[in-house]
């Protein structure tokens, strides 16, 4: 064996022989367990409306106000948008004029009114232009510069063909969508959707009123008059309509007024809040986190505090060799503990909650087991954080005390209400709590105007991003306990 | 009593760590809960909750005192010599939670009134002087909070007598139970976790984790050998 690799193995030796620090890795990674448990069985939705599901899988809002007649066959719609209103709440009772950016005027083909089912929309917007949207995440803008305000739909097989143009002259193709197992009848109309308003802090609903005029329809349009309704008026992403208002339309003489709330979006953190995330079946990592800095802290000061360390170093005179295989074994055991703690929890949270009837986010394979591992190497990247703040201040109270409060107190100011987001955005990227970053699974959306903050759920920084600024605090102070622990007498 | 409680302030005064700790409670407290006040977003109100957000920070170097008081003792082996000059343990424990909560209140009160005064300072018109009922509760809340917390801290190391356990334990107790009723869905479970976390507005509650800790410190410190 080499020499390091004797150092190695006389860490591991000191470390499995005491008691209470290989305690410590079990109870860490009994604590992710014990939390997930508690989140699954704590939360109960049963009898809940069930979130509408979009075609890709994925969880959507899909409230709007839907004037609509079957369409059998290929067809086309034309008509022009020339007024979009919003009005949100001042107060609990009355309305204010407002823009809602991502109110929606227009045309739509969509399978059916069941909310979650497929469609392809041509649109005004209160401030995003015209767009086409489909499968609630595909968002396309539409012709630049010009203040297009006539819209036109057209249907051939599943092929929808959205058309804009500023003159009724001059027609902009914005996209075509193929809608996969679009059947033969399809309803076919004119929409108003309006998302929820960023106030602040929170949100508050909104409601639209559009102007359509010059409507026409070409193809097997079945004759009869137009249909109104709200689609997902019982959706739970759905706020409702603001006081003393609801959805409606009329027509008179070919010109239709329609007023409308609600949104045909994916779901994010805010329009979904009874969704549960892996982060949440995870929190068990708090507890984990500090049951690890606890360990890591005692491996050092307590050959500090015994004496041992004069042993150890005499035997070992490579000092930073030391330190490294500390590091070494002690990131290695946080990790398996992470790791087969979190492979644990997640499954059994996931069971758990969906018995319970929570709806969680769904993630991809390869996103769960980003997650897992992230969990695994936090708490090693923690555990050489809090064995070099042992080495640097010899004191156990200190060194945890310190780490704790490094990693954890970021994440609970970050979740503070009043803490305006460009404050908690700033705690993700730079404090070591940035590394929570690795829990994510929510995807933000720039189609849905939403508080896209470390409290909901959003992280500034990408997963391993995040992580990476945890990793520079960990061998920064790994470097100054080297370059300390040479420097000072034992 | 006397006597115990005699030697107890003559160790906090003569030892530079709680002077210290005391001095970085103070600063910690009142440096976060300033930064709090001049980057929060609405001065909606009321700011004096805002305003004393730095007891978060603060009541972190209160554990480490708390904490050191006795297991300090423990890890040097002082323990044994200060129960043989005092063989009351009850009366040991007594005399150090005595001092621990004077010295604690002290600082505590400077902390909580420069949290205040940052806060006036910065935004003037917002956080109501002390004369001010609403205001008035809350100081008095938290500074009540951070003692009851160094009480808390005390009772768990004298049964845990391991300053790295009881300091990640009591952190683990007031960081952990926060985050943990904020992702809990469910109105139930969250309103009860709410209502058996350690808060400055939960003073029944903090006071009975800290009583309980204390109690089963107590406990432990009469059945066991030192």
């Amino acid at each position: 064996m080499s020499a390091f690799a004797h150092v190695v193995h006389a860490e591991w030796t000191k470390f499995r022989t005491v008691r209470g620090w290989v305690a410590g890795m079990v109870a860490a990674a009994l604590l992710l367990v014990v939390f997930a448990l508690l989140a699954g069985v704590s939360s109960d939705q049963k009898g809940a409306p069930p979130v509408p599901i979009g075609p890709d899988g994925g969880p959507v809002t899909d409230s709007f106000y839907f004037v609509h007649r079957p369409l059998t066959g290929d067809g086309a719609i034309t008509a022009s948008v020339p007024a979009l209103k919003s009005s949100i709440p001042a107060d609990p009772e009355h309305l204010r004029p407002g823009t809602v950016p991502w109110a929606k005027a227009g045309l739509i083909v969509k399978e059916s009114t069941r909310p979650g089912a497929r469609y392809a929309a041509i649109m005004v917007t209160g401030g995003h232009g015209v767009r086409m949207q489909d499968g609630y995440v595909h968002d396309t803008a539409g012709p630049a510069g010009v203040s297009a305000r006539l819209l036109r739909l057209e249907r051939s097989g599943d092929a929808i063909t959205g058309y804009a143009s500023a003159d009724g002259a001059h027609w902009t193709k914005v996209g075509t969508v193929h809608l996969r197992g679009l059947g033969p009848t399809a309803q076919g109309g004119l929409f108003v959707a309006s998302p929820p308003s960023v106030q602040g802090m929170g949100t508050s609903g909104s409601v639209s009123t559009a102007a359509f005029g010059n409507l026409r329809v070409q193809g097997h349009w079945a004759p009869g008059d137009w249909t109104g309704g709200q689609v997902g008026a019982e959706s739970p992403g759905f706020a409702g309509y603001p006081a003393n208002t609801s959805g409606a339309f009329t027509e008179s003489g070919g010109r239709f007024t329609v007023t409308g709330a609600g949104d045909m979006a994916p779901a994010v953190r805010e329009t979904l809040p009874t969704g549960g995330t892996l982060g949440e079946i995870l929190t068990g990592t708090f507890a984990a986190l500090i049951a690890v800095i606890v360990v890591a802290a005692l491996s050092v000061t307590t050959e500090y505090r015994s004496g041992l360390v004069r042993v150890t170093l005499a035997a070992g005179p490579g000092r930073s060799r030391v330190l490294a295989a500390k590091a070494i074994v002690l990131g290695a055991v946080a990790f398996v503990a992470g790791l087969v703690g979190a492979a644990v929890a997640v499954p059994l949270g996931l069971h758990l909650a969906e018995a319970n009837g929570v709806y969680v986010f769904p993630v991809t394979a390869a996103t769960e087991v980003r997650v897992v591992l992230g969990v695994a190497a936090l708490l090693a990247t923690v555990s050489v954080l809090a064995l070099s703040a042992g080495a640097v201040f010899r004191h156990s109270a200190g060194a945890v005390t310190t780490v704790v409060v490094a990693v954890v107190l970021p994440y609970i100011l970050m979740a503070i209400p009043f803490m305006p987001a460009s404050v908690s955005t700033w705690l993700a990227r730079v404090t070591p709590g940035a590394a929570f970053a690795v829990l994510q699974t929510l995807v933000p959306y720039h189609q849905v105007a939403s508080i896209y903050t470390p409290y909901e759920g959003y992280y500034p920084l990408a997963p391993w991003a995040g992580f990476a600024v945890l990793a520079g605090y960990a061998m920064g102070a790994l470097a100054v306990a080297a370059v300390l622990l040479h420097r000072r007498d034992a | 009593m006397r006597p115990a409680l005699h030697a107890e302030w003559t160790k906090a005064r003569t030892v530079a760590g709680p002077l210290w700790l005391l001095l970085g409670t103070i600063a910690a407290t009142v440096a976060l809960s300033a930064g709090a006040v001049s980057v929060a977003r609405c001065p909606c109100g009321d700011m004096a909750e805002v305003s004393l957000i730095g007891v978060d920070l603060g009541q972190a170097l209160v554990v480490i005192l708390a904490v050191l008081v006795i297991a300090g003792e423990y890890g040097t082996g002082m323990i044994r010599t200060t129960l043989t000059a005092m063989p009351h343990r009850s009366t040991v424990l007594a005399a150090k939670a005595a001092v621990l909560t004077g010295i604690v209140a002290a600082a505590g009160t400077v902390a909580v009134l420069g949290s205040l005064l940052a806060g006036r300072l910065i935004l003037p018109g917002h956080v109501q002087p002390l004369t001010d009922g609403p205001t008035l509760r809350t100081a008095l809340a938290a500074i009540l909070y951070l003692t009851l917390i160094a009480l808390l801290g005390l009772g768990v190391a004298t049964a845990v007598r391991d300053s790295a356990t009881s300091i990640g334990t009591v952190l683990g107790l007031l960081y952990v139970f926060p985050v943990l009723s904020q992702t809990i869905g469910d109105q139930h479970w969250q309103r009860l976790l709410q209502r058996i976390t350690p808060m400055p507005d939960h003073l029944g509650v903090t006071a009975a984790w800290a009583g309980a800790a204390l109690l089963s410190g107590a406990l432990l410190l009469h059945l066991r050998d030192a």
